[in-house]
């Protein structure tokens, strides 16, 4: 059984907080669970996937977030628990359907997890989905801990069943990828099936309709902020002068800096959980005994302008400081010393800085960038069109999965990249504005998630690029999650269709469409240019599947290759394909056999031919 | 009772996420308050994997420059690299078999020679313990299990709230059983590999 189906409610179990949020979810009779994959947040849904397996909920792998999101919301209006995950940029994906549906409300809880990614450890910007609520006008939670991660969760499920208003779940990575102890709870019996009662002056919004549910939003608005005000995710504590407002992590960073700073007879400290609509009662009461107060939370100065303007309301003039030259910065995540030194250099006491090490006559240690796996088909893919677009002066608009790790040289297959499927979209736009040959990149999934749209602009307004789709048969780069061009029944998965990615190219009518298989390095440069020649959109499927996946499914791979005596020290296999398997010992080239994974193209591209397969049991 | 706080930097595939639930798990088992953070976004694609592990009363997961009480380092330049997290104080164990990354292949960087690495970090620290953890996983049985062997390197510092028969527990009941003779085995190199060295 799945550990988190465990039915011992008091049992210590140690959990990731991501696995503390599933298990929250599972505890509150979650029923329908939907995503779209992405770190920080993947966990859960791998989680959820495994869980549905082998119980009564549904949960899907959905092709964007905003169809995970009307997925769930169709089912939350059915009476049915439901639940959508994603990371914060996902948000933006169903951020069409969010600002609707919280017209519309909800019937069943519906909880939309937005993990945001400061730092940008996995992410391409660190937006602060707190907005997010604002925006919509909805209610929103933020954990500190594990424990309170799962069981928020439940609070989200009930608060929002109260309101009848979706409830947005915000989280960082650092609560995603922390593990703690967490005590278990109860596990509620999900009702799995629902009904929609027809009512179309409240469903189906229209100007007039949606005039009048808009008046019903700012409505349980109002009464969310009540509960705000009583919520136990609202607290303090402390009696001194000096106030501190923290959310999220930025509440452990504080706990620890006042223990440490020995401070605590100074300070009150309140701690914000739910936090949007802010209790503002609460709020002006804690600022009325505070002399001073500050705003400690990463990202946006979300909490400290809305601080702010209560401070205005009741006529306080008491300094509300947050993010400052001198205190905290909107860049990046915080951190326990950081967090102390801004606590100190604020209420003026004094800190004793960390004694690092002097690491000044530390040598420059080798940098160790992710890269594309050993025998990774993307790297096959990216030196045909290297070869095949050599001497043109091109633009690689790139997207993202794995395949973006080709814009570092020596491969540097990548020029631009804003989100998802946007290498489709910016392609447009720079063959029409440039005379540069312009070749993109998108990989399976994301041409699913949002590549389509483009593609069908591209055909009817008659633009001009060669569009490489890298189709290695699953979502890798977030954890191996299935996509509908995934053959589930290749792995024994029942109950899924298959979508064909080439009968969607060519039904959505491009001119030129060819598949090649990048391990045939010579026949792709062939196909590849031939792409390239066509004047008009130009698609080429490059499919391959992942090796890393092929691993983990331990498939049977090929024979390793080694590097024999005709070797003449070219290097092209390093300079121009640069597989991790290569190293160099002696000042010659050398395959490691245990990460080659026998893809055969450095034997292929060798002028010498001396890549050789290694001999059986060698 | 006062934070203890460690640090592990791995490269991706070393093991450094199973060490740390092991460690975990065995925090649980005695009851020790534990918090660990990590940082594996791209580990399966030769990144550097990072767990955060604090033991005692603190909140946070995470641990700034400077204030590690121990560093494991699974790779010797990683561990290098570590040092920033490192004080006077630290305890540093690292393993002495090198995973070159990709971009000394390239001629992008030089791997640094372990002599030097090794008398730079012994005297910014307040002691070094530096072992082959890589010949004794696989005098244990399989090279895969350096883990282990440095998971009992760090147990028999006493450096941190963990005794070794509770890690070993940890180890019988959460690693997969087919693997729990040979990560006991391991660990038991370690273990006296270190009491040698310290």
């Amino acid at each position: 059984m799945h550990k988190l189906l465990a039915a011992n409610p008091g049992q210590k179990m140690l959990l990731l907080g991501n696995e503390a949020i599933a298990r929250g979810a599972i505890e509150s009779g979650v029923a329908v669970a939907t995503t779209y994959p992405g770190t920080p947040s993947s966990e859960i849904s791998l989680n959820f996937f495994q869980i549905s397996q082998e119980s009564d909920l549904y949960f899907e792998y959905s092709t964007n977030e905003k169809v995970a999101l009307e997925v769930a919301a169709a089912a939350a209006n059915s009476g049915v628990r439901s639940m959508c995950v994603m990371k914060h940029v996902g948000m933006n994906v169903a951020a069409d359907a969010l600002m609707t549906l919280a017209y519309l409300g909800v019937k069943g809880g519906l909880v939309i997890l937005t993990a945001d990614d400061p730092f940008m450890f996995s992410s391409q910007n660190e937006q602060d989905n707190r907005y997010y609520s604002k925006l919509a006008g909805l209610p929103m939670l933020e954990p500190s801990s594990a424990q309170e991660a799962k069981d928020m969760v439940a609070f989200a499920f009930d608060l929002s069943e109260k309101l009848q208003q979706p409830v947005i779940y915000r989280t960082t990575t650092r609560i995603n990828h922390s593990t703690e102890v967490v005590v278990l709870g109860d596990i509620q019996t999900p009702i799995t099936q629902g009904d929609f009662i027809k009512d179309p002056f409240n469903y189906v919004t229209v100007p007039a309709v949606s005039r009048n549910l808009h008046v019903k939003l700012l409505e349980k608005l109002e009464t969310a902020e009540t509960i705000s005000e009583t919520s136990e995710y609202n607290f303090f504590s402390g009696d001194g002068p000096w106030g501190i407002v923290c959310n999220g992590v930025s509440y452990n960073y504080v706990s620890d800096a006042v223990k440490d700073l020995d401070i605590a007879h100074k300070v009150k400290i309140f701690r914000v959980g739910f936090s949007h609509p802010m209790p503002r009662v609460l709020i002006k009461d804690f600022l009325k005994e505070c002399e001073k107060v500050l705003v400690v939370e990463e990202g946006e100065p979300f909490m400290e302008e809305t601080i702010k303007a209560f401070a205005q309301e009741e006529g306080l003039t008491l300094p509300i400081n947050g993010k400052r030259n001198d205190l905290f910065s909107r860049l990046y995540e915080y951190n326990p010393a950081l967090v102390r030194q801004c606590l100190a250099t604020y209420f003026d006491v004094t800190c004793k800085p960390a004694a690092g090490v002097n690491l000044s006559d530390v040598p420059e240690i080798p940098q160790r960038p992710p890269s594309l796996c050993a025998g990774c088909s993307h790297r096959a893919t990216f030196y045909a069109v290297n070869k095949a677009t050599e001497g043109m002066e091109t633009i690689c608009p790139t997207d993202i999965g794995c395949y973006t790790l080709g814009f570092m040289p020596p491969l540097s297959a990548g020029d631009f990249l804003i989100c998802m499927g946007a290498s489709v979209g910016t392609s447009c736009g720079f063959s029409k504005v440039t005379d540069k040959k312009v070749i993109s990149f998108i990989g399976d999934s994301t041409f699913f998630h949002s590549g389509i749209p483009g593609l069908i602009n591209a055909v009817f307004n008659n633009h001009n690029f060669t569009l490489v789709i890298l189709d290695n048969g699953i979502t890798a780069m977030t954890g191996h999650q299935h996509h509908p061009g995934v053959d589930m029944k290749a792995l024994s998965m029942e109950g899924y269709a298959h979508v064909s990615i080439e009968e969607i190219v060519k039904a959505v009518g491009v001119p030129h469409v060819s598949v090649i298989r990048p391990y045939r390095v010579k026949k792709s440069i062939e196909s590849i240019k031939e792409a390239l020649n066509f004047k008009g959109v130009s698609v080429v499927i490059s499919k391959e599947g992942c090796t890393l996946f092929a691993k983990a499914l331990k498939k049977p791979r090929g024979r390793s290759f080694f590097v024999s005596e005709k070797c003449k020290d070219h290097r092209d296999c390093i300079n121009e394909l640069a597989c991790p398997a290569f190293f160099i010992e002696d000042n010659r080239v050398k395959i490691d056999p245990a990460l080659c994974s026998g893809c055969t193209v450095c034997a292929q591209i060798c002028p010498e031919h001396a890549i050789l397969p290694l001999k059986d049991d060698a | 009772m006062n934070p203890t706080r460690l640090i592990i930097v791995a490269v991706g595939g070393q093991g450094n996420l199973l060490a740390s639930k092991v460690i975990g798990e065995s925090a649980l088992l005695a009851d020790v308050p534990v918090r660990m953070s990590e940082i594996h976004g791209m580990a399966q694609r030769g990144g550097v994997v990072e767990s955060s592990i604090v033991f005692g009363t603190a909140r946070s997961t995470i641990i700034s420059d400077g204030e590690a009480d121990v560093l494991v380092g699974f790779e010797p330049s990683e561990t290098l690299r570590a040092l920033n997290k490192c004080n006077s104080n630290t305890v540093v164990i690292t393993n002495l078999a090198p995973l070159p990354p990709f971009t000394v292949a390239v001629g992008s960087g030089i791997y640094p020679d372990l002599d030097v690495l090794q008398s730079l970090i012994k005297a910014k620290t307040a002691n070094l313990i530096a072992l082959d953890a890589e010949a004794l996983a696989i005098e244990a049985g399989n090279v895969l299990s350096v883990n282990m062997v440095l998971l009992g390197a760090l147990i028999q510092t006493g450096k941190i709230p963990l005794s070794s028969e509770t890690v070993k527990e940890a180890i019988k009941t959460k690693t997969k059983k087919a693997f729990v003779e040979l990560n006991l085995k391991a660990f038991e190199l370690g273990f006296s590999a270190a009491s040698q060295l310290g």
